[in-house]
């Protein structure tokens, strides 16, 4: 609450606009009158261009695809897809980085030295061209890229926990924590990790954006979620193609899109700013 | 030197790990490559034979042997789809890639740089603020939707607006097929491409490129030169200028990862036989010594870039040579 209330306007509308289009996600498509995915009239409905009224008085507000398909209603069912796959894909990624990083820069040792090095051998390779590879090898789905989400997404989080936990090492109240008897786990879990999450939440916060902007390019590809399911890439993708004769239907989606990660962007910024990290060293742990 | 032949090393030792590990996913992935290149109608026995001319039929350890064997003879395999030497099918795919990705790159760095730059020196005007709400935004966007929007504009749409001739570009391939073959030709099919590259680039450059000019002219040193008297021009162009060096070398090694992911979409979208469409159309065709080619193109890329930036940094920063 604190938050909201000293916020910025740009950050309250970033809120306000990951919360509408997270509800719309979920309300629109379960009370919409036409289906998303099911195919009706083709012939009389497809094509139909933004704020057009169909033969039998349905509204559709971003128009119809090439199916007859209402854009908005299935706008916002990608929605659900990509939301889904960008949140659980941060959110997953930042969760292994936490415990990752703050293992091995409590414990140091081999297992450190292993890890740090998995995280250098992949931060060599770009971050799209590994999910390529593996969207190509095994059968292409949301879990599937929530997976690769996760298994390219967390060096940046475990190399800035790793340094936070290191520094808070050799701290005094460490220092007292231990000599009161508490257990290392204890002391890790109570006093060492809670200061050292700040830059982790904002990398978190960051990485939702850039998640749902890579799940949208495997999906455009071919290689993410499958039509009939929308996604916000695949039907961006399908607007390709129709480009000329009905540039709204990749429109819709775009703004979708581009709305969504400009609010985690924002959401992100807002938060770096709050909890004072540097600000070089996210944005750096983040591409 | 020491500092150098050891970054050198571990370069090395980077990318062997790295080729490793596509050899490792290549082969644990499921699927029989010789099936998808079989006819239908092939027999088993013609299959094994298939396979073993493939050379998939050996246990994994021969296979690794084999490949590292190979690879230090500088042989990445036989595309399975072009019947060529995959070092063939990436050299044709190259030059295009890098013509693509070096224009666009040095293009992104000089954009980016001088927005951040003149953010960070007008910090908290409403000039600031109204180019960070258009880099962020610009930032937002997908590579392959701010293609179709620019195809959308200048190809399709560009008779509709009423745009002159020149502004009226084409949204397809390096080259006109009935056109000339000139070099003009060339600039105008590399416009929109270069154009996408460069602007979702410079808008991430941007961003950080303005964070560090904020944090140089916080600087005490830049307050008490600007009070002795020199002039405000002079201070930025000599003193921030030099001390921003090494952050401009880490910023031209950050860019260049977005600028080769951006390029597997641009070159799809626009129809460019680089080293991205062949990548994509690769991964369909499952011919996977071309994607283990390209992908290891794409880290070698990456860690050269790395290691010329480490290298090049204590040659423009004193305080890093010992």
């Amino acid at each position: 609450m604190a938050f909201w209330r000293t916020a910025g306007w740009q950050t309250r509308a970033a809120v306000l606009v990951l919360l509408a289009l997270a509800l719309g996600a979920i309300l629109v498509p379960a009370l919409a009158s036409t289906s998303p995915t099911g195919i009706g009239d083709a012939l009389a409905l497809r094509l139909l261009p933004p704020f057009s009224v169909d033969v039998s008085r349905h509204f559709h507000l971003l128009g119809t695809d090439a199916f007859g398909r209402d854009l908005f209603v299935r706008a916002m069912l990608a929605g659900r897809l990509s939301l889904t796959v960008g949140i659980a894909g941060s959110v997953l990624a930042g969760a292994a980085g936490i415990a990752i990083g703050a293992i091995g820069g409590w414990k140091g040792g081999v297992l450190d030295r292993i890890a740090m090095g998995t995280g250098d051998v992949l931060l060599a390779i770009p971050r799209l061209v590994i999910l390529l590879v593996c969207a190509a090898l095994w059968p292409p789905g949301a879990t599937m890229v929530i997976t690769i989400l996760v298994l390219t997404g967390w060096m940046g989080v475990a190399r800035l926990v790793r340094g936070e936990v290191r520094g808070l090492r050799a701290r005094p109240f460490i220092e007292s924590a231990q000599a009161m008897g508490a257990s290392p786990a204890r002391v890790l879990w109570k006093h060492v990790l809670p200061n050292a999450l700040a830059p982790a939440i904002v990398a978190i916060a960051l990485g939702v954006g850039s998640a749902v902007l890579l799940e949208s390019g495997l999906s455009f590809l071919g290689l993410g979620i499958q039509p009939p399911a929308p996604s916000w890439g695949n039907m961006i993708a399908d607007g390709r193609e129709l480009i000329v004769l009905a540039p709204w239907i990749a429109l819709a989606p775009g703004l979708a899109l581009i709305l969504t990660v400009l609010s985690c962007t924002l959401l992100g910024d807002a938060l770096r700013d709050r909890l004072a990290g540097d600000e070089l060293e996210t944005m750096r742990a983040r591409s | 030197m020491r500092s150098i032949l050891r970054q050198l090393a571990v370069a090395l030792a980077l990318f062997w790990v790295v080729l490793t590990l596509t050899f490792v996913l290549i082969r644990a992935a499921p699927g029989d490559p010789a099936s998808f290149l079989a006819p239908p109608t092939a027999t088993a026995a013609e299959l094994a034979r298939l396979r073993a001319s493939l050379n998939l039929d050996a246990p994994l350890l021969v296979q690794y042997g084999r490949w590292a064997r190979d690879i230090f003879a500088g042989d990445l395999g036989t595309s399975f789809v072009a019947r060529r030497p995959v070092t063939s099918v990436l050299g044709d795919a190259m030059p295009i890639s890098l013509a693509l990705g070096g224009i666009s790159l040095l293009l992104t760095f000089v954009l980016g740089v001088a927005i951040g730059g003149v953010q960070g020196a007008r910090r908290g005007t409403h000039l600031d603020s109204a180019l960070t709400l258009v880099t962020t935004t610009v930032y937002a966007a997908p590579s392959f939707w701010l293609a179709l929007l620019l195809i959308a504009l200048f190809t399709y749409g560009a008779a509709r607006l009423g745009l002159p001739l020149w502004l009226r570009l084409p949204a397809f391939g390096v080259r006109d097929p009935a056109g000339s073959r000139g070099f003009g030709e060339l600039v105008r099919h590399a416009v929109l491409p270069v154009l996408t590259l460069t602007l979702i680039g410079a808008a991430g450059i941007a961003r950080y490129a303005r964070t560090s000019a904020v944090e140089l002219l916080q600087l005490q040193w830049v307050r008490t030169a600007v009070a002795k008297g020199v002039p405000v021009r002079a201070v930025h162009a000599k003193h921030v200028l030099a001390n921003a060096l090494p952050t401009l070398l880490i910023l031209f090694a950050l860019a260049l990862p977005g600028v080769l992911a951006g390029s597997v979409f641009v070159e799809t979208v626009f129809g460019w036989p680089g080293l991205g469409r062949l990548m994509v159309s690769s991964i369909f065709a499952r011919d996977y010594p071309v994607v283990v080619g390209a992908t290891v193109v794409y880290a070698a890329i990456v860690i050269l870039a790395n290691l010329a930036a480490d290298l090049a940094l204590p040659l423009v920063d004193p305080r890093r040579r010992q």
